[in-house]
């Protein structure tokens, strides 16, 4: 796999994708970083390999942290640079798989990957959230 | 903000603030998807009921409105100014023009296909199908308000370009293409959004949104299975 290829293919990819959901003008460059780098450590992960649903939640805990670095330093919701930053980890292939699977009567196959689609999704939220969970912990140890 | 793809606890978090700045400390929102609850304590109570029927992301205006709530919170801004400011914002054409956005769906499929271990001779394909998805979507969209409905027809117009680029030698590989062209249409902000609600204690939203992600989910899936059905059984 040509790296070089990737990393550009996914910053550009991402940050057309934030353009479709209309994040503000001045955080589109910082939404295909966020991207790049989720990419960047998903495929890495999978190149070891590891398995694609760690692969995923690791990603997307990387994800969230660098999100609420963002978030804080431009001032803007988190969610401007979380979403574009797992839109290329969201299983949309492996949805697309399955689909294609159930219409082909390959109820077998289109089960496991429905089930692995579902895992993905589960282990993306799950990364969000963990970093999240990891963000308020320290907010409160610090007023303490 | 709901309109806009924002998160639930957001926009509760959001009224509280607003009615703590305004001297209204024991206040209750409740948030689904389609519809807003929010009640005041105290002598003088009140309750509101708000009905949500457009959704979209749109987070331009979601960021635009969370700065307002600071300002508010912060005691920057007075509640008439205040609400001068989001009327103006309801009304406000704010975001890219389409082009813009075509241009990038386009070019965002392209990048996709590639990221999936596609081919760079399939770029063309998928940039054309691609954008092909976005216009598709939103003229259907235009033309009959049903959701569903509209993202199906997008979703077979996608697998039959598709089928035909490959057909006439200007793409390879059929899963690919196909699979970069569709992201412009696939509810990943909603999946995410739903299990984050769930996991944060919002069943009600988290179910709502889960299920219009699932039926989106289907309406694609189904649009292209359509296609591959006819064209896996008729060989052309």
């Amino acid at each position: 796999m040509n790296m070089l290829e990737q990393l550009v293919t996914s910053f550009i990819g991402t940050a057309g994708f934030s353009v479709l959901f209309n994040v503000p003008r001045r955080t589109v460059v910082q939404c295909g970083f966020v991207g790049l780098l989720g990419w960047l450590i998903y495929i890495s992960c999978l190149e070891v390999p590891a398995d694609p649903i760690i692969a995923a939640l690791l990603a997307s805990c990387v994800v969230a942290v660098i999100s609420q670095i963002c978030a804080k330093v431009y001032k803007t919701p988190i969610i401007v640079f979380s979403i574009a930053g797992i839109i290329p980890l969201v299983p949309g292939g492996t949805a697309y798989d399955a689909m294609r699977s159930f219409v082909e009567y390959d109820y077998e196959t289109a089960l496991q990957l429905a089930a692995k689609a579902f895992m993905i999704s589960g282990a993306i939220a799950i990364g969000l959230v963990f970093s999240e969970a990891i963000n308020q912990a320290i907010r409160k140890l610090k007023i303490n | 903000m709901m309109e806009s793809g924002g998160e639930t606890y957001r926009v509760e978090d959001t009224m509280m603030r607003i009615a703590a700045a305004c001297g209204r400390e024991r206040s209750h929102s409740y948030v689904t998807p389609t519809g807003i609850i929010f009640s005041i304590d105290g002598p003088d109570s009140g309750t509101r009921l708000v009905r949500i029927s457009e959704r979209s992301t749109d987070l331009q205006k979601v960021t635009d409105v969370n700065d307002i709530s600071r300002r508010i919170a912060q005691g920057q801004l007075s509640v008439q100014e205040a609400i001068q400011l989001l009327r103006e914002l309801e009304t406000a054409k704010v975001g890219y023009p389409f082009r813009v956005k075509l241009l990038c769906a386009a070019i965002a499929s392209g990048c996709f296909m590639i990221m999936f271990q596609g081919e760079w001779a399939d770029f063309a394909a998928a940039f054309v199908i691609g954008g092909a998805a976005l216009s598709s979507v939103t003229f259907f969209h235009w033309l009959v308000k049903a959701k569903l409905f509209s993202e199906l027809l997008a979703a077979v117009i996608v697998g039959v370009l598709a089928c035909l680029a490959v057909q006439i030698g200007a793409g390879n590989q059929l899963d690919k293409i196909i699979l970069g062209s569709v992201m412009p249409l696939v509810p990943g902000l909603l999946i995410t959004n739903a299990v984050r609600d769930l996991i944060a204690g919002h069943f009600v939203s988290g179910l709502s949104k889960g299920a219009e992600a699932l039926l989106t989910a289907f309406a694609i899936g189904s649009g292209i299975a359509f296609v591959l059905a006819f064209y896996n059984g008729a060989g052309w």
